[in-house]
């Protein structure tokens, strides 16, 4: 039995340490200045990724064997202070390291690696003479660990590490082809809503830290497996958190206001569509909702909540979706449409605890099919103009669903949907330029203050730009990629 | 001759000085140069020495039996306690890294031996804790820049005032007692910290003086070290560091929002510097063990990260000149490894997770949220906004062009070697934390100690 249980645990090393050789591997030559030519980037992308995917198999087929459905890798506490006052004072701070692999994390990890695995290969035969190659498969290993490590958090703060590396690799990986603006914008626009979502979490992270004394989730949610936990928080503080957390996960999901990003996210490679936006990144909100079923158990209204967000995030867009003209536009909002209905699952899990199977079974299953629909994209627009050049005219384009509404409300619909529902322009005029507009006039008076006090008459400094060149030819990949 | 025999600290402060006279007789850039890097070599070597000798026991405060000062002074001046003994030897790692940074076109600009003296003179603060020859550390240490601001027939009016203001306070805060001290004494700190309202001198100074001499007057956040050796020992009564945390939190949030907007780079790096340099202030309000513990490590690591930010910039500087924030660059293309540097000081500085920020500001968020839950939101409000700035320079600088030049400017050896330093202390900060938080929370709890019990 030892033996088995030293196995288990050397293959739950393996699941975590695969992502990190990954890392050392392209990153670590790359800062000294000499990076792996593609074909050693493939090599080591294929070997580490098929190493942590048969690892974690073998955890998987381990767990079904031997019936053991929460195995626990604690890694001991990263850091750990203790204060021992004269006053009797006590004051104690740990950042536990542990991960485990349950009925959640496991096939979520599995998914993980064999989705990265699949679009690795793919992106090593699209990506090829790209100049930017070795920067691809260095974000995508910071995505790989990133997933991994929130797949198989055991602890919130460890949860937050995996949840942070996933928000960095995909703003960069939206800005990859850097050369052009349009996709830095929008890497950036990505960025500002991820740091939203990262400080909900962290706030989460931290109030839970505050109120139980520990960030563990056996602690937080009890020691039961998935889904089976219950938590010690009150209803009330399980609301504060839950609700925090439902920001959190609105952010990372693209879930209503927040949804103005995934479109955008599409300006990067198409395989880091594929696997990022599309079947993984997008999802791990819902997962984050899922790990913390323990608080919607508790809490009513925290279920309410994410029942309406995920009913009002499905129908927006889906009406969305029906407008769109490019095809990654489309299969992004199909994609949003499918993640609200998980969530709106996620909540009646409530009412009736089985959901939470169906939800998971649910972004399994849909996380592949959107993967090989993203993956099939580019071909299949060449497909279609071969088949229209071969009939001699436009294939037949039914009218869309919005051509069904009522006349009063048709024109409507379409303004609300070309407009992607506002969302962005809302978070624009009513957050962003507020925002801006008080800080540039606060920058304004200081230059003044600066200029008073100096005894200068211009406040104002003119720097000159580095003059950059703006009108290059574009790559044939660029050329390829179909602008969200 | 043992080990403990040798001078070590003194050494670590007396061969920049030295250096400051040889090097100040060289006319040669480049020779002054060469000089200028064995001379903060040594001198960080010397400081490494120091702190090694401290943590193993073999020097209990950093002093030796063959130390000049105290035969000149009749008692001992510069000491090594746990609060002092990590800061010194990455105050002399800062001033190597910025003298091994500089670039050959800047090398006539620059007056290596101020650097050199100001090295001195900073090394010196950090291993001083009698307040009266702390004062006249702090007082010498604000003249170098003055010298060169006016060398460079800049504007020097909105440096002297503030600095004039924070030179009067700490005198009068000296020469009083009690809560009055107290007052004049966290008026003094909040003056050299930069916090809101009387901020301007250090966009000021990164808008005129030289990037090294900014860099090296502001990055070690001296207002932290004269609030722990000054204003918290008197004791301050409640409000005096109440004020000091409001005060740090507005400015660290004002500062955040600022450096979101900028269109200037070095007015960008001013911001995010201040937004940083006030949060550890933060902390050190909130006067629990854990946000002291998390206020001193991020200290440490601002110093390291926030170090290698501006010194990243200022390599750019050094091939493109001054750089705006108005429009995209394009730098990626012809500088990649400066952006890869640039990119993981940013994110090191905002606490990114395996970088050495990270432990440390989870640390101060949580004895934040643990103090006051408003103080923890607005941690992690500016937490957010750092991340937001960071990101959005990169962006600006490296990408959304393509910036083609005639002549090379990738990154030189000597950039490269301070580059891979910074890494290594990052990284291993971020994924060996324990060693860098416990040493914190040694001279946190020193620090509480001190609160407690004046005099002592």
């Amino acid at each position: 039995m030892s033996n088995a249980t030293d196995l288990v645990h050397f293959l739950a090393s393996l699941v975590l340490a695969a992502p990190a050789i990954l890392i050392a591997m392209l990153g670590i030559p790359s800062l000294l200045g000499y990076p792996l030519s593609e074909r050693e980037s493939d090599r080591a992308c294929r070997s580490t990724v098929a190493l942590g995917l048969f690892a974690s198999i073998g955890v998987l087929i381990w767990m079904l064997a031997t019936d053991n459905r929460h195995v626990v890798i604690d890694l001991g506490n990263w850091v750990s202070i203790q204060h021992e006052g004269e006053g009797g004072e006590h004051a104690h701070y740990h950042f536990a390291v542990k991960f485990e692999f349950d009925r959640l994390s496991i096939p979520l990890a599995i998914l993980s690696f064999a989705l990265i695995g699949i679009i690795g290969a793919f992106a090593s035969k699209y990506m090829h003479r790209e100049s930017g190659y070795n920067r691809f498969f260095v974000q995508y290993a910071l995505f790989l660990a990133g997933m991994v490590i929130a797949s198989l958090a055991d602890t919130i703060e460890t949860l937050f590490l995996g949840w942070e590396l996933v928000g960095l690799s995909s703003a960069l990986l939206v800005a990859f082809f850097q050369e052009r603006p349009a996709p830095c914008r929008n890497g950036l626009r990505v960025w500002v809503v991820y740091r939203v979502s990262d400080a909900a979490l962290l706030f989460a992270a931290v109030t839970l830290h505050h109120m139980t004394g520990e960030g563990d989730f056996d602690r937080l949610l009890g020691t039961e497996s998935w889904p089976h936990g219950q938590t010690a928080l009150t209803q009330w503080h399980a609301l504060v958190v839950g609700l925090l957390l439902v920001l959190a996960a609105a952010g990372k999901s693209a879930l209503v206001p927040f949804s103005g990003w995934l479109p955008r996210a599409m300006e990067g490679p198409t395989p880091s569509s594929a696997v990022f936006y599309g079947a993984l990144s997008v999802h791990l909100g819902a997962f984050l909702l899922l790990r913390m079923s323990p608080l919607i158990t508790t809490s009513v209204w925290l279920a309410g909540v994410i029942v309406a967000l995920g009913l009002v995030t499905a129908v927006y867009a889906y009406l969305v979706g029906t407008v769109q003209t490019d095809i990654k536009s489309a299969l992004s909002f199909a994609s949003l449409a499918q993640v609200g209905i998980i969530v709106v699952e996620i909540g009646l899990g409530h009412w009736v605890p089985f959901m939470w199977y169906v939800a998971l079974t649910h972004l399994i299953g849909h996380a592949c099919l959107r993967t090989l629909q993203f993956v099939r994209a580019p071909s299949l627009l060449r497909d279609y103009h071969e088949l229209e050049n071969a009939i001699g005219s436009r294939l037949p384009c039914p009218p869309g669903p919005l051509a069904a509404a009522p006349l009063r409300v048709r024109g409507w619909l379409y303004r609300f949907a070309l407009e992607r529902g506002y969302l962005d322009a809302l978070l624009t005029d009513y957050i962003v330029q507020p925002f801006v507009g008080l800080f540039r006039w606060f920058d304004r008076l200081e230059r003044r203050w600066s200029a008073f006090l100096n005894g200068t008459r211009s406040p104002e400094q003119k720097i000159p730009v580095p003059k950059p060149e703006t009108s290059l030819p574009l790559s044939p990949v660029v050329k390829e990629e179909v602008h969200a | 001759m043992t080990f403990a025999s040798i001078p070590w600290l003194e050494l670590a402060i007396a061969v920049p000085l030295v250096g400051a006279v040889v090097v100040s007789r060289l006319r040669d850039p480049l020779s002054a140069s060469r000089w200028s890097l064995t001379f903060t070599g040594l001198a960080l070597a010397c400081s490494i020495v120091a702190w090694i000798g401290f943590l193993l026991g073999l020097t209990p405060d950093g002093s030796s039996t063959q130390d000049i000062l105290p035969r000149l002074f009749g008692r001992k001046v510069l000491l090594l306690d746990v609060l002092s003994a990590p800061l010194v030897p990455l105050v002399a790692l800062l001033h190597f890294l910025t003298v091994l940074g500089t670039a050959r076109t800047k090398m006539s600009r620059i007056s290596f031996s101020r650097i050199l003296a100001g090295e001195a003179i900073r090394l010196a603060t950090f291993a001083c804790a009698v307040p009266f020859d702390l004062s006249v550390l702090l007082i010498l240490g604000v003249l170098l820049p003055y010298f060169e601001l006016r060398e460079r027939q800049r504007p020097t009016r909105v440096y002297l005032i503030h600095m004039g203001m924070f030179v009067g306070l700490l005198v009068v805060g000296l020469a009083t007692s009690g809560e009055v001290s107290a007052a004049f004494l966290m008026g003094a700190v909040l003056v050299r910290s930069g916090t809101i309202l009387v901020h301007v001198w250090v966009t000021d100074l990164f808008e005129n003086a030289s990037f090294a001499t900014a860099l090296l007057a502001v990055v070690p956040i001296t207002g932290m070290y004269a609030a722990l050796r000054l204003v918290l020992p008197v004791p301050a009564p409640n409000w005096v560091l109440q004020g000091i945390g409001a005060a740090s939190m507005i400015t660290a949030v004002y500062a955040a929002g600022m450096a979101v907007i900028q269109t200037d780079a070095r007015r960008f790096f001013a911001f995010v510097l201040l937004s940083h340099s006030s949060l550890v202030l933060v902390g050190m309000e909130l006067h629990t063990i854990i946000s002291l513990t998390g206020a001193l490590a991020l200290w440490g690591s601002v110093i390291v990260s926030i170090g290698g930010f501006g010194l990243t910039l200022r390599a750019l500087e050094a091939r493109y000149g001054r750089l705006s924030l108005t429009d995209f660059c394009g730098l990626y293309a012809t500088s990649p490894a400066l952006a890869v540097c640039f990119l993981l000081t940013g994110l090191a500085s905002v606490g990114f997770p395996g970088t050495s920020g990270f432990v440390a500001a989870e640390l101060l968020v949580d004895g934040a949220v643990s103090a006051n839950p408003v103080v923890g939101f607005a941690v992690i409000v500016t937490a957010a906004l750092n991340g937001v700035a960071v990101l959005r320079a990169y962006f600006l600088l490296f990408t959304g062009a393509r910036h083609q030049a005639s002549v090379p400017l990738r990154i030189t050896i000597r950039e490269r070697v301070a580059v891979l330093t910074l890494t290594a202390l990052i990284l291993g900060g971020g994924f060996f934390p324990q060693v860098f938080i416990a040493s914190s929370h040694r001279a946190a709890e020193a620090s509480a100690i001190v609160t407690r019990a004046p005099g002592e």
